[in-house]
């Protein structure tokens, strides 16, 4: 553990970092299967691409490097902030009236927020697909499809839902500009397109899967 | 202009401080900021006290020795200018100015308002400099240049070290100003030489000394009062990868 506070600093923005990226890309293809739920047709597709998606073996495999990326970006995320805090050990008595970017202010606030968020996350979906946590009645544990419905349609959870994918939103807003900028992929040229790259991404995906809770709100 | 100062007096580095207020009458809205604060001081010293320490030299925005942080913002309300530059018209009577040192682990308080920032020359002298023997100097145009690239270097170049990037940054980083002392080397031929072994030691002397890790809240850049670009960190992070992944580095001579 020591050791990883003996990283540079910017080795350990710079894995931070380009865990972030994988994370945030793969919250795109996670997005993709979810919006299946609102083919209207009962599922199928849905039960398909989450057949696909649980038994697949590569996609097993996968499922390893992607909690090993949630540990390390998180891990890294702790360690860096820790840094932080012990570099002003006295603060200022005015706060801060710098003009920044908002959200970059907050990321270990959102990041903890999005943590709680996976943690019901996976009691509602991965826990129970590994039986650690027993299904809702009537619903085998293998039915996504199932799952989804009996979460969605209750008002509170999607409530819930929805507020986290507007943290998750805050949290990409920064994330992926600031991701290019650590690995030094930057240039004047771009910089604005980065930024306007990172805004509508994090809209797409907070957007896209607050579409889900709504649907299932009001449509289905 | 009548006003008030709450402004953060400390013995010395070991003493517990607190904020101590002043009222300050008749201000000349066209005087300087430290002509405000040397009418201040003489009247304190009138009274028989002592005067607020605080940091400045040139007193015309070219030295960097100036600091403060004035109602949260480092070298005051005004963008790219020091302290020093900072005229009393920024303010209104009847205004309350909350003046406090910079606050960060490696700026040990020294007394009031003044703070240690030596450790920003240790990081210089971690590899801020390019090694070359002496001997007559070169012709001028001897390395052609490109002229962005030397625009650039210059743009890096006129960081003056005072350290407003480090009070303005969240987490106390310094990585713009080691962003730019790397870059404004790194632009030029040479400079270049030794640039991947430079960003290693001047990044490692930086993290030794206990700045924190830049999380590009850019609030560095907005507080400059020279204005230098985030850009240079990007370019000091990219001259740090190649420094991790296969850049040549230069050996340390052997005389056999
Ligand atoms: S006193 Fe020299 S820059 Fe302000």
């Amino acid at each position: 553990m020591s050791t990883l506070f003996k990283y540079s600093s910017i080795t350990k923005k710079i894995i931070m970092g380009a865990f972030g990226l994988f994370l945030a890309l793969f919250l795109l293809v996670h997005l993709t299967i979810n919006l299946l739920l609102l083919s209207g047709d009962g599922g199928k597709m849905f039960s398909a691409a989450s057949e696909f998606m649980t038994t697949n073996v590569l996609i097993k495999i996968f499922e390893y490097v992607l909690f090993g990326g949630f540990f390390i970006h998180i891990l890294f995320g702790v360690i860096v902030t820790l840094k932080n805090w012990a570099s002003r050990p006295v603060g200022y008595y005015t706060s801060n009236k710098s003009h920044t970017s908002f959200f970059s202010k907050y990321m270990f606030h959102t990041g903890v927020i999005i943590f709680i968020f996976l943690l019901l996350h996976f009691m509602h979906f991965f826990f129970i697909k590994t039986g650690w946590v027993q299904p809702p009645a009537g619903i085998e544990k293998h039915d996504f499809y199932g799952l989804a419905v009996a979460l969605f349609t209750h008002k509170i959870y999607s409530l819930i839902y929805i507020a986290f994918f507007v943290f998750l939103g805050f949290h990409l807003n920064h994330s992926i500009q600031s991701g290019f900028q650590t690995l030094g992929l930057n240039h004047n040229k771009y910089n604005s397109a980065i930024k306007i790259v990172s805004l509508v991404y994090s809209v797409i995906v907070a957007g896209g899967f607050s579409l889900i809770p709504l649907y299932f709100m009001f449509i289905f | 202009m009548d006003l008030t100062l709450k402004i953060w007096r400390q013995k010395n580095s070991s003493a517990k401080g607190k904020f101590e207020t002043y009222k300050v009458n008749d201000v000349s809205p066209d005087s300087s900021f430290f002509e405000m604060l040397d009418t201040l001081n003489q009247q304190i010293i009138e009274t028989g006290n002592d005067p607020v320490a605080f940091d400045h030299d040139c007193r015309e925005g070219i030295c960097g020795t100036c600091s403060l942080y004035i109602n949260g913002r480092p070298h005051g309300p005004k963008r790219g200018i020091t302290t020093c530059q900072l005229h009393m018209r920024s303010f209104k009577t009847g205004d309350t100015i909350v003046i406090e040192p910079w606050r960060a682990k490696p700026f040990p308080i020294v007394k009031d308002l003044l703070v240690d920032r030596s450790a920003l020359d240790l990081i210089i002298q971690a590899g801020g400099y390019v090694s070359v023997n002496t001997g007559g100097i070169p012709d001028a145009n001897s390395i052609p240049v490109q002229k962005q690239k030397a625009d650039l270097a210059m743009d890096a170049a006129s960081c003056i070290g005072c350290g407003a990037c480090v009070a303005a940054c969240a987490n106390a980083s310094a990585m713009l100003f080691v962003g730019a002392k790397v870059s404004q080397l790194a632009l030029l031929p040479q400079g270049k030489v030794e640039a991947a072994d430079r960003v290693e030691k001047m990044v490692a002397m930086m993290d030794m000394l206990g700045f924190g890790n830049c999380s590009n809240t850019y609030a560095c850049e907005a507080e400059c009062p020279k204005e230098v670009k985030v850009t240079n960190i990007a370019r000091m992070n990219r001259w740090f990868i190649r420094s991790k992944v296969g850049a040549e580095k230069p050996e340390a001579a052997t005389y056999d």
